[in-house]
């Protein structure tokens, strides 16, 4: 709008743009991005570089180098015939005659000019901040200046707790100062973003972290000859310290337009209307320098969004801006921060939910309408991945669930919850503020082949400014994908198009009972190596038939058609059973005997019992006669079912012992045995909280209190730890075999094939208040068929050993070779290791 | 089921029909080698590949489970679930890693013929 009668005279509108941070750089963008023709730009820099990422300017100590950082390379800027003089501040503005000079003597007259001139650190009025060994945290340059000083210092401090001044105390760690204080003369930390009990929770997080923090302290001097030496605080008392960084806020940079007679505010910057133009309808003002209706923007995403207003207006467009959300997340510390939207909103009109969780350092809290039906704002503190959702909620008022509090409740919302909400959020929502990319160019771009985030980030440029919303990208990717009907449809293989809760279902109402049965009435072709299993586990769930008959032997994974696990150079182990870990002196001389009489190296396993390995394919059947002539059988170490149910030695011995534990993990293994599952499940008994049996690391977990049992559930250690969940407390016995049945139950006819319980449960959408709804208040009206169905398994159960033990026809499966069932294989051989065997090394 | 006839080609009798799991596999020995015998019994088919996993030399790929592959019949090695497919014997999901084997089946009088070239150079126990 301002553009349209200006074409009309002139042929090229110079444009001035003093200042090349990171909005002067985006204005430059957008205006090259418009139209390439009719405009003569001319950029000034103060910096000896390009525009560069401040906003990540820390990740300068994690490697990036200045040249990483650049937003564009200095030919960029020729390339698109843009005169840059880095290096050169201007020095004055004669408004009169539209023209600027510059400090190296260049003269430059523009018809519209644009002061980007950003920010500088605020700098308190302390005596002594002209010290050595004092910093300010916000150009490259300072963070060369801190990395030479840091090599000799020790002790640090940085003043103010706000968001800039913890990224500098982290930045202070990373340099290597580990005794590093932060100064805040607020009552609290990040007083300007989060509340007073938040504050207090990130206080402890960080001083876990090794930083010392001293809020309510007001710093009067600076001590020391040349270089810093000490700080002096109100009270009197001093700190000993030779590095000190002052991250104390911002000061706009206003000197300019002050001295040529723009309006500035009475606490400094640049005044400006919804257009962004100063008091000089010919000069504009973007960025940190601005102060739009009494406010500096100290974020990025705000001076984006100017620059794009006044780029539009100048090219013929007409957008106005009224006015940014100041959400952020603190990045880089080590614990998460955020806020979003008005985090403190208290007023009768509005409903606060607060969520803390002092032990491990959570603090969340909502602001919701009167009536429920909009979240205003809030705060998340130790935990926040549920950030980009809420933002997006509160932005684009979404209409909230019916309980607000599930937003914040649920210790495992986090990411699965964020894929989940995706769907509510209208086209229009702004995922990526930074870059002003919606949901619906984010789709769109989906639809037209970007599959990859990084596909995203190249032709959006969505998720390349603070990076916060690329976990969104991700969702909306794997969203947009699954309504194309692309990749994600959880079919188990090409010979199936069914989930496998749905076969699950249609082979129990269908009672089918092999998997060629399986195969003929529900999928097509011939089957192969991942929908065998699959459904060999789903028909061993449903009905507990010894695995190798029915021709369901062939569908079985290798271990559990040979029911052992195959070791490296063809040979199995073996795993007897030994319930709680509790094995008679005559048990234990019968496993030497046997593991002596057929060459087998013994080991005391993880899951406290034995394991033999290097048993020829041959001999296994022979082992196992023995095994269970001794009263043994199967453990099942080869299996997806249970495997242990590991115990302490509780109250029989122990002196802290609350309970029986041996005799209740024994029970729990006995009663779960064999038991198939779309993973391998684990269990143990802990006698008392000090938990010797690591029960809070099991699919199932077992813990006395003084009243009876506690549960806890979805724990697993291997590759991806995970701590379980509490279920239910103080339960008798009976209450909490019936809790297990349900949820054990549960999780066999829903989970995906290979999918352990924590993972089944981080799926699962409403997480574990949802689970304990299904199991301890039966809110599905199912717990009494699952307890039946689990009963019906029990009582089905038989050692599937001992029956290939006293069958001559599955015996004649263990041969190795067909034709000359005496022999072993002869290519099978050993190596010697102290006073055992092992397998010979593979190639 | 081929009936391409190789030169010096010699059937010898592996086993019966009954000995070999249908839609499994089985481990014969001939002479020195290890020879896996696949009843593809969904499509009343016989295969045979040696019995050696090339990616770890593990003399295993009888024990394997059989199946398909966009039609292909295959075998995947019970360690590291490489699949070869058992008409040419070709890795079917790892181009780097070697082929397999495969030896012609045949089946007469409920007796299961495997064919062996004389002069084969292929030994299983190199
Ligand atoms: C023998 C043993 C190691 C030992 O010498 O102590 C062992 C050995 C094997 N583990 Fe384990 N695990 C053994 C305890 C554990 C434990 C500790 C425990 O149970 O308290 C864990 C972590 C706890 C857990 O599972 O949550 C463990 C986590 C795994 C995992 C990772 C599971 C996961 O969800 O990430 C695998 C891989 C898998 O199952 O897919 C695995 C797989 C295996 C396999 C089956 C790998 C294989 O296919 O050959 C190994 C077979 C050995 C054999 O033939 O018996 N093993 N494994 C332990 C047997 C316990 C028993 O008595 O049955
Ligand atoms: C350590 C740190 C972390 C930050 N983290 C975040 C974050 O996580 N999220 C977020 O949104 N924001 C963050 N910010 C703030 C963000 O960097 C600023 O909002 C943004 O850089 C503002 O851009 P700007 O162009 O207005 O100012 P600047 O980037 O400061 O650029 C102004 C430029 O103008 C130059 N200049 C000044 N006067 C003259 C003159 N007379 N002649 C020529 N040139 C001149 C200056 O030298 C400077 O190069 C962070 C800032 C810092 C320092
Ligand atoms: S940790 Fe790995 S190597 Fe060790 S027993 Fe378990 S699976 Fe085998
Ligand atoms: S040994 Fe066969 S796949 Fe690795």
């Amino acid at each position: 709008m301002l553009a349209n009668n200006w074409s009309s005279k002139n042929k090229t509108m110079r444009i001035v743009i003093i200042g090349n941070g990171m909005v002067g750089y985006k204005f430059c963008e957008k205006l090259v991005g418009k139209t390439a023709q009719g405009f003569a730009i001319t950029v000034f820099g103060e910096e000896m570089r390009p525009a560069y990422d401040r906003v990540h300017l820390s990740d300068y100590f994690a490697g990036k180098s200045a040249q990483d950082l650049l937003l564009a390379p200095a030919e960029w800027y020729k390339d698109n015939h843009i005169t840059f003089y880095p290096g050169d501040p201007v020095r004055s503005i004669d408004r009169e005659c539209k023209t600027v000079y510059s400090h190296n003597g260049i003269t430059a007259a523009y018809d519209y000019l644009i002061l980007a001139t950003g920010s500088a650190a605020f700098v308190p009025p302390i005596p002594g901040t002209e010290k050595e060994g004092v910093f300010l945290y916000r150009t490259i340059e300072d963070l060369e200046l801190m990395t030479a000083w840091a090599k000799r210092a020790k002790k640090g401090a940085v003043i103010g707790g706000g968001l800039l001044g913890l990224e500098a105390a982290k930045a202070m760690l990373d340099l290597g100062i580990t005794d590093t204080q932060v100064i805040e003369f607020a009552p609290r930390l990040m007083p300007r973003q989060i509340d007073s009990a938040g504050s207090e929770i990130l206080q402890n997080k960080l001083q876990r972290l090794g930083l010392q923090i001293h809020t309510s302290t007001n710093t009067t001097e600076i001590i020391g000859e040349q270089s810093i030496r000490a700080m002096r605080f109100a009270d009197g008392t001093e700190l000993d310290v030779d590095m000190l960084v002052i991250s104390a806020g911002i000061k706009p940079r206003d000197e300019l337009a002050k001295a040529c007679g723009l309006d500035v505010g009475p606490r400094g910057g640049i005044v400006v209307n919804d257009l962004l133009q100063t008091s000089d309808r010919a000069i504009f003002a973007i960025g940190e320098c601005a102060l739009h209706n009494e406010m500096i923007y100290g974020l990025v995403a705000p001076g984006y969004e100017m620059a794009d207003v006044v780029a539009a207006n100048l090219t013929g467009g007409s957008k106005t801006f009224t006015g940014f959300d100041m959400s952020t997340k603190l990045k880089l510390i080590g614990v998460d921060v955020a806020s979003f939207g008005d985090p403190f909103l208290q007023t009768r009109e509005t409903r606060t939910v607060v969520f803390e969780d002092r032990h491990k350092g959570i603090y969340k809290r909502i602001n919701v309408s009167e009536d429920g039906k909009y979240l205003l704002g809030g705060i998340l503190v130790g935990e926040a991945s549920a950030y980009n959702m809420l933002l997006q909620t509160c932005k684009n008022k979404v209409v909230l669930p019916p309980n607000p509090e599930d937003l914040i409740l649920g210790a495992r919302g986090g990411e699965s919850d964020s894929g989940a909400g995706m769907t509510g959020l209208p086209d229009e929502a702004m995922i990526c503020s930074c870059e002003n990319v919606s949901k619906g160019d984010i789709c769109n771009a989906v639809n037209d082949g970007c599959e990859t985030v990084d596909a995203i980030k190249k032709c959006t440029k969505a998720g390349t400014g603070c990076g916060g919303c690329v976990p969104m990208l991700k969702d909306l990717m794997v969203h947009t994908m699954k309504s194309q009907g692309k990749y994600i449809r959880n079919v188990l293989c090409e010979h199936f198009d069914y989930a496998r809760q749905e076969l699950f279902d249609l082979v129990k109402v269908k009672e089918l009972k092999s998997f060629d049965a399986v195969l003929d009435t529900l999928g097509h072709g011939d089957g192969c190596e991942i929908c065998k299993p699959a459904i060999a586990s789903i028909l061993a769930s449903l009905w507990n038939e010894m695995i190798l008959k029915k021709g369901n032997d062939v569908a079985q994974d290798s271990n559990d058609r040979y029911l052992a696990n195959i070791q490296k150079g063809g040979t199995y182990s073996v795993v007897p059973r030994i319930p709680g870990g509790e094995i008679t002196p005559e048990k234990l001389i019968v496993i030497g005997q046997i593991a002596q009489k057929y060459n087998l190296y013994t080991k005391i396993t993880g899951g406290q019992r034995i394991d033999m390995f290097g048993a020829h394919v041959n001999d296994l059947p022979q082992i196992w006669e023995e095994l269970i002539a001794a009263g043994f059988e199967s453990g099942h170490a080869y299996g997806k079912a249970l495997r242990t149910v590991k115990s302490c030695v509780g109250s029989t011995w122990c002196r802290f012992g609350l309970h029986d534990s041996v005799s209740f993990a024994i029970r729990v293994e006995e009663r779960y045995r064999g038991l198939r599952a779309p993973h391998k499940i684990k269990s143990a008994v802990s006698g008392c909280i000090r938990e010797c049996a690591e029960a809070q690391s099991k699919d199932f977990g077992i813990i006395a209190s003084e009243k009876g049992w506690n549960l806890y559930v979805c724990g697993n250690g291997g590759s991806k730890p995970q701590h379980a969940l509490l279920l239910a407390q103080d339960l008798d016995d009976e209450t909490c075999i019936r809790y297990i049945d349900r949820f054990l139950m549960f999780y066999i006819k829903t989970a995906d094939p290979l999918a352990r319980t924590a993972t089944w449960l981080n799926k699962m959408e409403g997480g574990i208040d949802y689970l304990r709804n299904v199991v301890v208040n039966d809110s599905l009206g199912l717990a009494e068929n699952l307890e039946r169905e689990m009963q019906s398994l029990v009582d089905n159960y038989t050692c599937e050993w001992k029956e290939v033990v006293e069958n001559p026809e599955l015996r004649k499966r263990f041969n190795h070779f067909v034709n000359a069932p005496e022999e072993k294989d002869p290519t099978v051989t050993f190596e010697q290791l102290r006073e055992q065997k092992k397998a010979r090394e593979w190639k | 089921m081929s009936n391409t006839l190789i030169a010096n080609m010699t059937w010898f009798a592996a086993c019966k029909i009954s000995d070999v799991p249908r839609n499994g596999g089985v481990c014969v020995k001939y002479k020195d080698e290890q020879i896996a015998l696949y009843y593809f019994a969904r499509r009343e088919e016989w295969y045979a590949t040696q019995n050696l996993c090339p990616h770890r030399q593990q003399m295993v790929l009888s024990r394997g489970m059989i199946g398909s592959q966009t039609g292909e019949p295959k075998v995947a090695c019970p360690f590291h679930k490489k699949t070869f497919s058992l008409v040419d014997g070709h890795c079917m999901n790892d181009d780097e890693c070697e082929s397999i084997k495969t030896f012609p089946v045949k089946v007469e009088n409920n007796i299961v013929f495997i064919g062996v070239e004389e002069d084969d150079e292929y030994t299983v126990n190199k």
